[in-house]
């Protein structure tokens, strides 16, 4: 048990880095929304684990709400930036830095 | 009868109001029948008051009218008390009031604020009633500032003229400054005493109860609002500027009745200054200095007016002088008499004023005597009884000055008297110059002027007329001794009780002295004592000058103060220090955030790196402390 | 209808006419301004009603509601009247209908909001006049800042986000020490007692270790101090008063200054005894350098609305005085000062606005002659400006007088105990009134004397006073004279609350005279 336990958050720790890596080096909006979503599972996949080791269930009503909003978010971000890139025919963020405000 | 009292301070009140309110619409005969007409009422009943108060053998009458307020144990009432004293004062404020509006008529004929003028000289009444009645020191507080706001208004009463509302400004706030020493005096006399009530301050410090630290202490601070009031020194400064009034206002005002409200106040008290022989010889000293050096400035003065106010001081220092040195009746006599010929002489100089279309340089004056031949024979009565020639009212009062200064048992001194004397000697000097310039001689007026010189009208003369018999016949009664009972004379000091003859034939040849001094050194037109003038002309100039007290008084206090204003308060204080370090720290916040808002790029890449070393510095942490 | 609802109708009055306000169509300004005029007038009969009702000499609150309302934090509903809010709740009431009755001409930019926000200004300072419960008065302590400063932001002159911004942070600076030391209270409360609660009686008779009461006491005399406002806290008046519009000016130099006073005399003071009088000196200290540099800088300026604000910062200083005396003499004098200052000030706030009105300048240096000019207004102004100086027969006057009769009474024993300095102190004060005739005559010369003229006279004439600004200020004017005149029954009506308020804080100074 506890090496399934160890190699799922390895696993959940690899998809965090693996997302923070495509945020980092990718360029694409639509793709580095993409792996910040990957970023997302892999701290669900934590959550999950940690549900599953404490036997709360709480921790798995919260799972389904993070979905529920992650879901919401995407389904936000998305027309977001589709509305940038109608004004700004690129997917570069560096185009858009102007929005820091 | 119950209600007498409160009638009396009222009926000047109805008059303010009435006046005030509706005399604007209703026009000069209202204005003259209320203006004239009330305060002749309360002159009869100030009579009548005084019959009842005579009718009871002299026992005060005491009218409460209501309870201002009461806090505690304490009670502060509104209620009046009428004594032989009070009595005296109240008959000359009403007596002479009533006159002075009598004049007022002719004098303030067609001036478009006929109607606030008298409004003003009603509310002056009033508030002065309530100071000679009042029975608690509140109640004379309350008329002691009413009736600086009254000569406040008076003063400036032109008020366009800036250089007259500023002379109303300066008296007031020079009588403020009295003003504070008297509520210092006030709250501490409260405090030893745990009343207002006068007659109960006086029983409690004939008691003997009070120490006499705390009498000295109070007696000094209640003279101080008196210097305020009764223009002594220090607080002189603001009565001569207060001639820029009309001049029946200054006559009444300033001459007869408010400024010896300090007279009255200390008088009133007696029962405390009995207590405090130091507050009494710091009074004697400060009133015969202050009668000395006014007289010299009074020596060369150059507008009628301001002779006369400096006149008005100098008397009101020999007053001070009587009632430093125990002798309250004396002073409370001169103080009546005074009211007269001084009232005499300033509606005098208003006519010669009004004859010459508002010249008051006496420079320019000179061989008036045939042409307004009324105005002179009353300015010369009362000239000749302010300089003490018998049988002339000055001549009682203040030959019983000089007397008590001499030979009083609380205080009397040499050089007290010697001081007065000398006074005495230039006070007939001085007045005799004035009328020697002024009646005599040849004339020096402008031409233009000399073709309208006319005499008053009957309701001006008439007016001078009888104060000018009152000038003769106010000495014949034996006030000092008719106010005994109430303020009792000091005993003499033994061995100069003798002299008293010796004084007075002594104080006769004074005034005959200044009288031919003045009469040799002011011929044709003053040019003997213009040479005079002219060897010793320091002296001159800081006489001019009038000390240079203003000055003083300008640079010590009033420029320092708004120096500190400005520079220390608003400069300083609230821009630099209090408003600068509030902009100084929203300052730092704006740059703080400045330079934290840099992080924020808007580069995406940029944040991710960030969370990247942020989640390296938390791992790195976790690693090394936990 | 019992006392006690009626007290209640007097709190919501406004709300209520703020509800049926919302109906009114944004257009009708005349309906607005009536509808405004009429419920503050109902408020202001309604107060004078309970004035008459309440009971001289009876311990304790009158009139009290007492509703739990979040029961798990132990919070009341809890409203009442003593001695010492009796007063101020009249002021407020009698003040409210003139400041609308003065805004008829003169706010003609959004209009509903702005009587909205007047209303709203009447709820939250009545609220925390009334409230016996801190939370409550917490509560409406920091409402209050909204409407004020949405007052000031959306009417006010050229600088109003400057002056907005300082009053806002100044204020709310204040209210968070305040805020830490009420949560401070109510867990010591929970501690002591085991149950929770904000009842101001409860609050009381906590018995803190000196060290503790001096740091709860320094939080909220902060926050006291910035209202009222002492110095070295002051600037934000006036620049707060310079570019508030006249309603604006009138109830914060009417009614939300006395906050501030308040403040300590119910609360300051009274939770935290043994501080208060270890404090005593330095308050007394600041209350006498606010009533000299209050009237130093109001000498030095030109701006008319300056010199009334720092003339306020003058007269609060004798209201701290008096506070600090701790005998009836004194604290008497501190409420009749505070209603004074607040009839006497909003009406000198109200006339510099109509003068605004007509020639749109506030520099004192534009104006001359006006009692030529405008001879009815002359009147008025001078009558308002001796109440100012503290003129006898003015209500000013028996504010001041009460005070410095209080003050030396408390200073002397300690003077022959051989403590000088709060005599000295005391007679420092008392000069203060020849600094005050100064300034306030140095105004009234330079506008009401000297040649007449005045900017944007056309054909040098003016339109002097309509009628709606002569009963304005005829009330206000009869007000001045009644407490000057005739101050005993107010005096009467508060006394019983003075003499708990100093048992409270000092029972030792209460026996010594003035009790």
């Amino acid at each position: 048990m506890t090496t399934d336990v160890n190699l799922l958050l390895a696993v959940s720790g690899m998809l965090f880095a693996l997302g923070l890596v495509g945020v980092i080096v990718r360029r694409n909006l639509l793709v580095m929304l993409m792996f910040l979503e990957l970023m997302l599972n892999g701290v669900l996949l934590s959550l999950a684990v940690f549900t599953h080791l404490l036997g709360a269930e709480a921790g798995a009503v919260l799972m389904f709400l993070v979905f529920t909003v992650a879901a919401a978010e995407i389904a936000i971000a998305v027309p977001i930036i589709l509305l940038l890139v109608r004004s700004g025919r690129t997917l570069d963020p560096t185009a858009y830095s102007g929005l820091k405000g | 009868m119950n209600g007498m009292l409160t009638i009396l301070v009222l009926l000047p009140l109805a008059g303010f109001l009435l006046n005030g309110l509706l005399g604007r619409r209703l026009g000069p005969a209202f204005v003259n029948v209320v203006g004239i007409g009330l305060p002749t009422l309360a002159f009869l009943t100030a009579l009548w008051a005084w019959r009842t108060l005579e009718a009871g053998g002299g026992a005060p009458i005491i009218e409460t009218v209501f309870t201002w307020a009461v806090i505690g144990e304490y009670v502060f009432e509104v209620s009046f008390y009428l004594d032989r004293l009070s009595a005296v004062m109240a008959l000359i404020v009403t007596g002479v009031g009533a006159l002075i509006h009598l004049y007022s008529i002719g004098y303030m004929k067609g001036d478009e604020s006929y109607a606030r003028y008298f409004a003003y000289l009603n509310l002056f009444l009033f508030f002065m009633l309530l100071l000679v009645l009042g029975r608690s020191l509140l109640v004379l507080f309350v008329g002691w500032e009413g009736v600086g706001l009254a000569s406040y208004l008076l003063i400036g009463f032109w008020f366009q003229d800036v250089a007259k509302a500023r002379a109303g400004r300066k008296a007031f706030i020079t009588n403020r400054v009295g003003d504070a020493g008297f509520l210092l005096g006030m709250f501490l006399i409260f405090t030893a005493v745990g009343t207002l009530e006068m007659d109960l301050i006086n029983e409690a410090f004939a008691g003997g109860l009070i120490p006499v630290g705390i009498a000295t202490a109070a007696g000094i601070l209640l003279f101080i609002g008196a210097t305020g009031k009764s223009a002594q020194i220090p607080l002189h400064v603001w009565l001569p500027d207060a001639m820029a009034g009309p001049t029946p206002v200054s006559a009444l005002i300033h001459a007869a009745t408010m400024v010896t409200a300090g007279v009255y106040l200390i008088a009133r008290l007696s029962g405390v200054y009995l207590e405090a022989p130091a507050a009494s010889t710091l009074i004697a000293v400060i009133g015969v200095l202050t009668a000395f050096l006014a007289a010299t400035i009074a020596l060369v003065q150059t507008d009628i007016k301001k002779v006369l106010a400096y006149s008005t001081i100098s008397q009101l220092g020999f007053m001070f002088l009587a009632l430093g040195v125990g002798a309250y009746g004396v002073a409370v006599f001169h103080l009546f008499t005074h009211a007269f010929f001084k009232a005499a002489l300033f509606l005098g100089a208003g006519s010669v004023i009004h004859a010459l279309k508002g010249e008051q340089d006496i420079r320019r004056m000179g061989g008036l005597a045939r042409r307004i031949p009324w105005t002179f024979a009353t300015f010369l009565i009362a000239t000749a009884a302010i300089a003490g020639l018998p049988p002339l009212a000055g001549f009682f009062s203040k030959d019983e000055i000089l007397w008590f200064a001499l030979a009083s048992g609380q205080g009397g001194a040499v050089w007290l008297w010697a001081l007065g004397s000398l006074t005495a000697l230039l006070t007939a000097l001085y007045m005799f110059r004035l009328l020697w310039l002024v009646f005599l001689g040849t004339s020096r007026m402008e031409p233009e002027t000399e073709r309208h010189v006319h005499e008053s009208p009957i309701s001006m003369t008439g007016v001078l007329v009888v104060l000018a018999v009152f000038s003769v016949v106010a000495g014949w009664f034996a006030l000092p001794h008719y106010l005994e009972p109430l303020l009792p004379l000091p005993e003499l000091q033994p061995e100069r009780a003798g002299l008293h003859m010796a004084q007075i034939i002594f104080a006769v040849m004074l005034a005959l002295l200044g009288l031919l001094a003045a009469s040799w050194l002011y011929r044709e037109g003053g040019k003997p004592a213009d040479l005079l003038w002219q060897n010793l002309q320091r002296l001159h100039r800081v006489l001019l000058g009038r000390y240079f007290v203003d000055e003083l008084y300008d640079r010590g206090l009033q420029r320092p103060w708004r120096w500190v204003s400005d520079r220390v308060f608003l400069r300083l204080g609230d821009r630099v220090l209090l408003d600068g370090s509030l902009h100084g720290l929203a300052a730092l916040a704006r740059r703080g955030a400045e330079m934290f808002g840099r992080i924020q790029s808007g580069s995406l890449h940029w944040y991710a790196w960030m969370t990247l070393f942020g989640i390296a510095a938390v791992l790195i942490w976790v690693w090394r402390y936990v | 209808m019992s006392e006690a609802m009626a007290l209640n109708l007097l709190l919501f009055l406004p709300v209520l006419g703020g509800i049926v306000l919302l109906a009114l169509p944004e257009r009708r300004a005349d309906l607005v301004r009536g509808l405004s005029m009429v419920v503050l007038s109902a408020q202001l009969l309604l107060a004078a009603w309970l004035y008459f009702q309440f009971e001289a000499g009876v311990p304790g609150l009158q009139f009290e509601t007492r509703i739990p309302w979040i029961a798990a934090w132990g919070v009341h509903y809890h409203i009442g009247l003593d001695g010492l809010n009796l007063l101020l709740v009249l002021l407020s009431a009698f003040l409210g209908p003139l400041v609308v009755a003065g805004a008829f001409t003169s706010i003609t930019k959004d209009v509903k909001l702005f009587h909205g926000m007047v209303l709203f200004l009447q709820f939250t300072m009545l609220g925390t006049f009334l409230a016996q419960d801190l939370f409550l008065f917490y509560l409406f302590w920091e409402a209050m800042l909204i409407p004020m400063f949405l007052i000031i932001g959306v009417w006010g002159g050229e600088r109003r986000i400057y002056a907005t911004l300082k009053f806002f942070l100044y204020t709310a600076f204040g209210s968070i020490l305040m805020l830490a030391a009420v949560i401070y209270l109510a867990f010591t409360v929970l501690t002591q007692d085991g149950s929770p609660s904000f009842a101001f009686t409860d609050l009381y008779d906590l018995g803190f270790a000196v060290e503790v009461q001096l740091l709860l006491l320094a939080a909220f005399a902060l926050s006291f101090a910035i209202k009222v406002p002492m110095v070295p806290l002051h600037t934000w008046l006036p620049d707060a008063h310079v570019e508030a519009p006249t309603a604006g000016s009138v109830i914060l130099a009417g009614v939300l200054l006395k906050m501030g006073t308040y403040g300590f005399l119910k609360l300051g003071f009274p939770l935290f005894p043994d501080a208060a009088q270890i404090a005593t000196p330095l308050i007394m200290t600041l209350a006498v350098v606010s009533i000299i540099y209050g009237a130093g800088l109001a000498l030095v300026q030109d701006d008319i609305k300056k010199i009334i604000a720092y003339s306020s910062v003058s007269h609060l200083g004798y209201v701290m005085l008096g506070l600090v005396s701790y005998n009836l003499l004194g604290v008497q004098g501190a409420i009749i000062q505070m209603v004074s200052h607040g009839l006497v000030a909003g009406g000198l706030f109200l006339m510099v606005g109509m003068i605004y009105e007509r020639c749109h300048s506030r520099d004192l240096a534009a104006y001359g002659g006006l009692a030529k000019l405008l001879p009815v207004y002359s009147v008025f102004f001078m009558i308002l400006t001796l109440a100012a100086i503290g003129l006898p027969t003015t209500s000013g006057f028996t504010g001041e007088f009460l005070v410095l009769l209080g003050a030396f009474h408390a200073a002397w024993p300690q003077f022959e105990a051989g403590a000088t300095y709060p005599l000295v102190l005391v007679s420092v004060a008392v000069l203060g009134i020849v600094l005050g005739a100064l300034y306030m005559l140095r105004l009234a010369r330079r506008l009401l004397f000297g040649e007449a003229r005045a900017p944007e006279a056309e054909g040098g004439t003016l339109r002097d006073l309509g009628l709606r600004e002569k009963a304005i200020l005829a009330a206000l004017v009869a007000a001045v004279f009644y407490i000057g005149l005739f101050p005993n029954d107010f005096l009467q009506k508060t006394e019983q609350a003075v003499i708990e308020y100093q048992e409270r804080v000092w029972p030792a100074r209460a026996g010594e005279g003035g009790q």
